[in-house]
């Protein structure tokens, strides 16, 4: 087993047991806390993918900014983690087993394809996550998109500010 | 290492999300899973770039194929984050009107 597989396995684990912690815990900011954790993985799988600059990004806009607004909308609201409504547990249950029955029924789906059968993921080579491809792309075939993005944040920050007024 | 695996663990992922938003009532808790899924898909696209773009190197040396693939993870991030800003402005309102962020009140929203 070589660095990479290892690394792959260490990530995936890590990813997973943050992602489920995100759900167990009982107070908002602890879920939070173990999100960044998630996206930090997440950011380590794109780094071991050679995909560099969507690390960055993904540390910077997810880890950074997304969730630092949702820090700030907690402690703005102060909830008390033992005032939070709970499902009940018949409800909990039937979300878990069809949660679980979505993972089984496409893993399943997935392990009889045939047109996945032995395809590699290149891993740690290849240059079309640098920066300077992506430029170019983003830049020449998808420079309309990316103007329409812009409109797109425009909107929302009004619609934000709109909602948030009232 | 094969694209399977990389399937499986976003499957993984995504079927967190989903029981996440099925059992949470706080609606913080569930945007944030929400936030989960989209990362899973956004690195499965990774994954499949990598694939079709290794798979293009040996025909082709210096071919940027896939490249398309990481652009949409971009736009994801992009829509993504605009989604988070009014979907909090809204949870913040609710919160003013109700005191609370159980999501058995949005369907006040109407009102």
């Amino acid at each position: 087993m070589d660095t990479l597989e290892i690394l792959f396995y260490a990530l995936s684990a890590f990813a997973i047991v943050s992602a489920i912690m995100v759900l167990v815990s009982k107070n908002p900011i602890h879920s939070v806390l173990w999100l960044i954790l998630v996206f930090f993985a997440i950011s380590g799988h794109y780094i071991i993918l050679n995909a560099q600059f969507l690390a960055i990004v993904n540390i910077i806009v997810y880890a950074g900014a997304i969730m630092v607004l949702f820090l700030f909308v907690i402690m703005l609201m102060n909830v008390q983690s033992d005032k939070e409504p709970q499902k009940k547990l018949l409800i909990k249950f039937i979300g878990v087993l069809s949660g679980g029955s979505l993972l089984i029924l496409l893993i399943a789906l997935v392990k009889q394809t045939a047109q996945l059968e032995g395809k590699q993921v290149l891993m740690k080579e290849g240059t079309i996550g640098l920066i300077h491809p992506l430029g170019k792309a983003l830049f020449n075939d998808y420079v309309l998109p990316f103007e329409i993005s812009s409109v797109l944040f425009l909107s929302a920050m009004v619609g934000a500010v709109i909602i948030g007024k009232k | 290492m094969p694209i399977q695996y990389y399937i499986f663990f976003c499957l993984t992922l995504f079927s967190i999300g989903v029981i996440g938003v099925l059992t949470r009532r706080n609606a913080i808790i569930v945007f944030m899973c929400i936030e989960l899924m989209l990362n899973a898909v956004n690195l499965l696209l990774v994954a499949f770039s990598k694939m079709h773009n290794g798979a293009a190197l040996q025909i082709a040396p210096g071919s940027t194929a896939g490249i398309d693939a990481q652009i949409f993870v971009f736009f994801i991030m992009v829509v993504a984050a605009a989604e988070v800003s009014v979907g909090l402005a809204i949870i913040v309102m609710m919160f003013r009107n109700t005191h609370s962020v159980d999501i058995n009140f949005l369907n006040r929203l109407k009102n």
